[in-house]
């Protein structure tokens, strides 16, 4: 079945220059598996679009069951350069909770 | 085991929140941090202008109005206020709170010395383009390197209340006063990575205590009085996140998780000129209501180069806006935005970027936004950049015409023509470790 990803996760994101990062953190500790296994790096420039135009890395940190996707070229050129209204990033985070992906129902605990 | 909290988490943060921790229950140290990426060019424009100013002006008064409860509960204030002026900033602080110590942290300018580094065969290559200074060098406004927690420990060292610094990691506003108290050495780097861990989660305040949390927004507690974090900090460098009682908002795992990922590039090296700190060993778990304990970072090395940052005119921009109420709102605007491109184009007007948003339709999540069919109204909003001034200032007069020019109901226009700005930009650097020397200076 398909769900959004605001129903296994929530995160937080911010800038470095041109750079958008975001933290995706699973809100149970059974989750996080599924986050490695659905919110590839590849899915997530798709998922973003033409918002960002460079390229898209996944870090791993298991231990707090979290992913980070570092965004290049995500900021019309970054804090002071961009014309956009989110001009540092900061709603990225919740543009990325909007995502579909795949789970078994067995997967879900509520 | 001291406590440390952070009042501000940038330049412009809540006014009283310095002054509640302080009135809160016991503190030890209270930083403060207002620089971010671009504030050092502001600052270095307002120096231009008037060579007493070029620090974070909100600062001084901040110290006056506590300047009796931090004597009298041997608090001590360490900030980043100095901005590119650092000695001005420590002599108002010690203007307005006399019998106050001032310790001054300067050698993080690099202005002066970017042509002798230029000479020396350092490229100071961007660190995201990889393009050399050369290319921007006549156009330069600031440079500044980020300096370590040392320099802060060791003006804590001189018995100082306050110890004013300029551009510094954000972090080493926390680690330096553990570095003081515990006597830790430049290569305890598991100590010095656990201090810089719970520093980078209380320096943006109450980010780490329910502030812009995603996670269940709706159940946090008492926004309007929330705490600002404070660290528990243990010289065996187990650390304790917290908050004072009877302060709104919550520390929680997830509170403290979404601050630990904010703003990271590989969480396995976090850089820092102190540490480089391995993020993927952090352990975290309650330590009671509102506490969480943070254990098991690991550190490695600090890095050979110190990271610097560069500002320096980029060019011009504008954005102007309209408001079109419904019925057909969307179309309206859209129908504006076409408008103004074709008088632009008109005028033979080419930019470096326009760039149109429209506002409660599509501005923060373009493609990704949820589709509304009929909204009670739409705010077009068009934004030009260009390396030319003039064209910019034509491009401002082109948004207000549309009131009476285009299509109806157009309003929300209440300040007229948009401004031309300057864009700063900002140009990451790394510079040798050789070429920055910190001092420390006391007054007061």
């Amino acid at each position: 079945m398909k769900i959004r990803l605001s129903r296994l996760a929530h995160a937080r994101s911010g800038d470095k220059g041109d750079i958008s990062n975001i933290g995706l953190i699973a809100t149970r500790p059974g989750y996080y598996g599924i986050l490695l296994r659905e919110v590839t790096a590849g899915r997530v420039k798709e998922h973003f679009g033409s918002l960002v135009e460079g390229s898209v890395r996944r870090y791993e940190l298991p231990n707090l069951g979290a992913l980070n996707f570092v965004m290049e070229q995500a900021l019309d050129g970054g804090g002071t350069i961009s014309l956009r209204t989110d001009a540092q990033g900061k709603t990225h985070g919740a543009a990325l909770l909007t995502m579909e992906i795949e789970v078994e129902p067995d997967e879900l605990v509520d | 085991m001291i406590r440390i909290a952070n009042g501000q988490g940038f330049w412009g943060d809540w006014l009283e929140a310095p002054v509640n921790l302080v009135h809160g229950g016991p503190l030890d140290y209270l930083t403060l941090d207002y620089l971010a990426e671009v504030t050092m060019s502001i600052l270095q424009k307002q120096r231009k202008q008037d060579p007493k100013l070029g620090y974070a002006r909100d600062f001084p008064p901040l110290v006056g109005r506590i300047a009796r409860d931090i004597r009298e509960r041997h608090v001590r204030v360490i900030a980043n206020a100095g901005g590119v002026n650092p000695m001005e900033c420590a002599r108002e602080v010690v203007r307005v709170a006399q019998g106050l110590k001032v310790a001054v942290v300067q050698g993080d300018d690099l202005l002066d010395r970017i042509d002798a580094l230029i000479r020396s065969g350092y490229e100071l290559k961007n660190l995201d383009t990889g393009a050399p200074i050369t290319a921007i060098r006549d156009r330069i406004q600031s440079a500044n390197a980020y300096l370590g927690a040392f320099p802060i420990a060791e003006a804590l060292a001189t018995g100082a209340d306050v110890v004013v610094t300029g551009r510094c990691a954000d972090a080493a506003l926390a680690l330096g006063p553990m570095i003081a108290e515990f006597g830790w050495k430049t290569e305890d780097w598991g100590l010095l990575a656990a201090g810089v861990a719970a520093g980078h989660v209380i320096e943006c305040g109450a980010q780490a205590t329910g502030g812009n949390c995603q996670f269940d927004w709706q159940t946090t507690p008492d926004f309007a009085h929330i705490g600002f974090p404070l660290i528990e900090a243990h010289a065996d460098g187990r650390m304790v996140i917290s908050k004072q009682a009877g302060t709104g908002g919550r520390v929680t795992e997830a509170t403290v998780m979404e601050q630990l990922v904010y703003e990271i590039g590989d969480p396995g090296a976090y850089i820092t000129p102190d540490v480089i700190a391995d993020f993927t060993t952090i352990q975290l778990a309650g330590d009671g209501e509102n506490r969480i304990a943070l254990t098991g970072v690991a550190g490695a090395r600090r890095p050979e180069m110190l990271k610097a940052s560069v500002s320096y005119h980029y060019g011009w921009k504008c954005i102007g806006s309209l408001v079109y109420s419904a019925p057909d709102a969307k179309a309206k605007a859209e129908t504006a935005d076409r408008m103004v491109r074709e008088r632009l184009a008109d005028l033979g007007l080419t930019f470096e970027k326009i760039h149109t948003e429209f506002f409660g339709i599509n501005a923060c999540h373009a493609h990704l936004a949820p589709h509304i069919d009929e909204p009670a109204e739409v705010q077009v909003r068009i934004g030009a950049r260009d390396g030319d001034k003039r064209k910019l200032e034509r491009f401002s007069r082109e948004m207000i015409p549309l009131v009476l020019n285009g299509p109806p109901t157009a309003t929300g226009y209440g300040e007229g023509r948009p401004a031309v700005r300057e864009v700063v930009a900002y140009w990451p650097t790394l510079v040798p470790r050789s070429g920055v020397e910190a001092t420390i200076e006391v007054i007061g």
